[in-house]
């Protein structure tokens, strides 16, 4: 009973520090939910703006104030996302220029194995106005089954958290113009 | 021992074990990348010191010239980045990282030379997927491994640390970190070595 105890114990405590995370062995599929993915509120005030967040702290996506998320799984280190980042940027001014769509569409990128520091570096590079986070333990990395990068995950929000995924797919945009489209047809919006 | 310092002392050490093999993957690769797990952490002993005058070397390169060590003497600061081997997942996102950061090199009047123990039609194929490279890939296939050798970073399998060396305008080594093959050095340490180098 007391190693049934102890055991317990250290399988909390491993969870509660970080060093264990329940890795997925797929990415996120159509029709189910995110995994707990924990983000530090962004320093900037123009990104917590973006997000509808305020202060310090973590949030979860569901808390981000929009009827859809989508998420990009990238890295600083990997050439088809540098290759992406024009696209990608383009993709999101079309959203922030559109007059419907920039309350209720929202882009974050989460940057696999990235640091701080590496994040920043892929933001100044290419002039990225949305929030990137860092993902430098890829803890977030394997709860979205490991996946490669780019890879973009479609959230579309409810009320009191409640949220659904509509969109998961590896790869670029190819048409900026399409792909909203492609996310007005799927979310429903 | 008390019972529940035992605990504490498992606790604490457990997580110290744990630690896990990760690595995120570019859709550049495809599946062409051969995963060879999670890795003894170093498996060789450093040969070179800090402060040292480091020893002159020319290798052939990817694109057909030779590079040697020597011909950025009293002209550019050089790091040199060996990655162990091509094809696999960490090393294939590496470079591709420092290849969008030129302006960081040139800030600091350095080149960066990237090695491995790869032949060159290897390093051809492999490197043609991560873009175009700005910097010299340069093969220390034959006589295998000899410059890696030199430096201490190359393991009892034939390949070579994941490894950072940064070289002065004077021929003087300045910075040296090798790796934990298992995990990709933070941009930022190069960044520092650059910057220490320039405060100097």
């Amino acid at each position: 009973m007391k190693k049934v105890f102890i055991l317990s114990g250290l399988l909390v405590y491993l969870l509660l520090s970080g060093y264990l995370v329940i890795a997925a062995t797929k990415p996120p599929g159509v029709g189910g939910v995110l995994p707990e993915i924990i983000l530090s509120v962004p320093e900037k005030p123009e990104h917590q703006k973006y997000l509808g967040l305020a202060g310090e702290g973590r949030f979860t996506i569901p808390k981000i104030k929009a009827k859809v998320v989508l998420i990009e799984i990238f890295s600083m280190y990997c050439p088809h996302c540098q290759g992406n980042a024009s696209i990608v940027n383009e993709f999101y001014r079309k959203i922030e220029n559109d007059r419907n769509l920039k309350e209720k569409i929202k882009l974050i990128g989460i940057g696999t194995g990235n640091s701080s520091y590496e994040i920043d570096v892929f933001r100044k590079k290419y002039n990225i106005e949305f929030p990137l986070f860092p993902d430098g333990d890829y803890s977030i990395h394997k709860m979205v089954g490991e996946v490669r990068t780019p890879y973009f995950i479609g959230v579309k929000i409810g009320k009191g958290g409640a949220h659904s995924i509509f969109f998961s797919k590896l790869g670029g945009i190819e048409n900026p113009d399409k792909f909203i489209s492609l996310i007005l047809q799927l979310s429903g919006l | 021992m008390n019972r529940y310092l035992k605990i504490l002392m498992v606790l604490v050490i457990t997580p110290l074990f744990l630690s896990t093999y990760a690595f995120g993957l570019s859709e550049a690769f495809k599946d062409n990348i051969y995963n060879p797990g999670k890795l003894k952490p170093i498996d060789s002993i450093l040969k070179v010191k800090v402060g040292e005058k480091a020893t002159d070397f020319t290798l052939p390169s990817v694109s057909g010239e030779k590079i040697s060590l020597n011909q950025f003497k009293g002209k550019k600061n050089v790091v040199i980045s060996f990655v162990p081997a091509a094809w696999t997942p960490l090393c294939s996102d590496q470079w591709p990282g420092y290849n969008i950061v030129k302006e960081i090199f040139d800030q600091h009047n350095a080149i960066l030379i990237g090695i491995t123990v790869d032949n060159i039609p290897t390093l051809y194929a492999w490197t043609n997927q991560m873009g175009k490279l700005w910097f010299p890939v340069l093969s220390d296939f034959w006589p295998h491994g000899k410059v890696a050798k030199m430096f201490g970073v190359l393991r009892t399998d034939g390949v070579s640390e994941r490894a950072l060396f940064i070289i002065d305008k004077e021929g003087i080594l300045r910075y040296a970190h090798v790796s934990d093959i298992n995990k990709r050095p933070n941009l930022q340490d190069i960044v520092e070595g650059l910057e220490k180098l320039s405060s100097q």
